[in-house]
């Protein structure tokens, strides 16, 4: 992945759109996230508490959720792309066997600080996961 | 009922005196290293170099990995044993306003805003910390979960250093704290262990009356059908018992040949109601036959809808053949 291009600021115009990333929801996607953010609040990897909380299944944690949204721009900026914010608004769960698909569009560009901002939403099948706005200072 | 309401005053009292206030340092129990953010970037799927490749990050202006910015609350949480910090925390509960509106009755909590901002990139060896102040405690709101409080929460996190701690973020946390609309006790979820993995959202159903039937069942069948006058032969829409023109009750219905323009629109951008697609532009059609219909408008982009545009009507059926839908698409004059 080395050879993977950033994005130069100049190439970037506002109302460009991402490439979709659809994400399949799993449980070790879920479960895993939240350890690897050290979230273990129960209903994060543990059905049967998630159950008694009253939801179907263990659901995503935010901190996954912001890691995710990272993974969406960064995979569109390239390795040299640097984040100033990642602001986001949580909406519909996301449980296993469900699918997450990112989409977004450049909302803005201020080239004095050569920093874009990226406006996006995380869709599944209950509707939006989280929307948020992102913004990457790129060379 | 006079009793509780001073009663809750009193606790609101307390809880706004709080708003302001600053609570001391949670230290992170280990300083940023490379096998944490290994294992979060094989999890989240990140593949920057950047963050797993030392000798790609000795090219970069870092000259060492650095940890991903989404990552920068994860090393700071306290891990398995709740309330459990590292030696040299502060032993006040940043999130004491919390338990107060537990104590109320406010017991569920749901996380609303994250936002987080970045001064900088942290390198592995760091030791990080933050402070918590307590921003802002909303008016009393009732949403479709409940009624309770917006509760904003300020983050700020810094990196010890020996010449002076330095801010490396901050973390904005907004939650609703509240009462559930619908409670439901724990016992009566669904133990099954093949429970749906989400409950399916569904387009709402049109209201059917014997007036109406014939319209949705057209649609089922494909067809555009328009109640017409057995008098009078005058055409209506939407459907109703009484042709307004003569006053009669007998009607029947002819097939619509599905062209018209558009006579006005709107474009729904908020709020945002599953399952429909958004932005989602609504028509009001005017037939060639003369009745205008509202429906949904399909094949446009947001921008180049025009008044008077020509379309053409399609059939959409929705949720495995329960709804059909009589949908417009433009097509050239």
């Amino acid at each position: 992945m080395t050879s993977k291009k950033t994005r130069r600021f100049d190439e970037v115009r506002a109302g460009e759109a991402l490439p979709e990333l659809a994400i399949p929801i799993t449980v070790p996607l879920i479960a895993g996230g939240a350890i690897a953010t050290r979230d273990y609040f129960p209903g994060h990897h543990d059905a049967e508490a998630a159950r008694k909380l009253g939801s179907p299944h263990i659901f995503m944690n935010i901190l996954t959720t912001s890691g995710l949204v990272q993974r969406f721009v960064e995979g569109w900026a390239g390795p040299g792309a640097r984040f100033g914010s990642l602001k986001i608004k949580l909406g519909a769960p996301n449980y296993p066997g469900d699918t997450m698909t990112f989409t977004g569009e450049v909302s803005g560009c201020d080239a004095d600080k050569r920093s874009v901002e990226v406006t996006l939403k995380g869709k599944n099948s209950m509707g939006n996961h989280v929307t948020g706005t992102v913004s990457v200072v790129l060379p | 009922m006079l009793e509780t309401k001073l009663a809750e005053q009193d606790w609101m009292t307390e809880v706004r005196a709080m708003v302001g206030r600053e609570y001391g340092r949670v230290y992170a129990w280990d300083e940023v290293n490379a096998p944490m953010i290994r294992q979060w970037c094989e999890i989240m799927g990140v593949e920057n170099p950047l963050y797993t490749d030392a000798a790609f990050a000795a090219t970069t202006e870092y000259g060492a990995i650095v940890a991903p910015p989404a990552m920068l609350q994860a090393w700071c949480l306290e891990g398995l044993h709740p309330n459990n910090y590292p030696p040299g925390s502060t032993t006040e509960n940043p999130y004491e306003v919390l338990r107060l509106m537990e104590g109320q009755g406010y017991q569920s909590v749901v996380a609303v805003n994250s936002d987080l901002t970045f001064e900088r990139y942290v390198k592995v060896g760091e030791k990080l910390y933050y402070t918590t102040r307590l921003d802002a405690v909303g008016e009393q709101k009732t949403t479709a979960l409940g009624t309770g409080y917006f509760v904003t929460l300020i983050m700020s996190f810094f990196s010890e250093k020996p010449g002076g701690n330095e801010k490396v973020g901050e973390l904005l946390f907004r939650v609703f704290k509240f009462r559930p609309a619908n409670a439901q006790p724990g016992a009566d979820a669904p133990k099954t262990e093949a429970a749906p993995a989400a409950p399916k959202i569904k387009r709402p159903k049109p209201g059917v009356s014997d007036d109406t039937r014939f319209f949705w069942e057209g649609a089922a069948a494909g067809k555009l059908l328009i109640q017409r006058c057995k008098c009078c032969g005058t055409l209506r829409h939407p459907p109703g018992p009484v042709c307004t023109k003569c006053h009669s009750f007998e009607w029947d219905t002819v097939e619509s040949a599905g062209k018209g323009s558009i006579y006005s629109f709107v474009v729904m951008h908020y709020p945002e109601v599953p399952p429909f697609d958004y932005p989602n532009p609504v028509g009001l059609i005017e037939l060639d036959e003369g009745v205008r219909l509202i429906a949904g408008l399909v094949g446009v982009k947001r921008n180049e809808i025009a008044i008077g545009q020509r379309v053409q009507v399609e059939f959409q059926s929705f949720d495995d053949g329960e709804l059909t839908l009589p949908l417009f698409r433009p097509v050239a004059p």
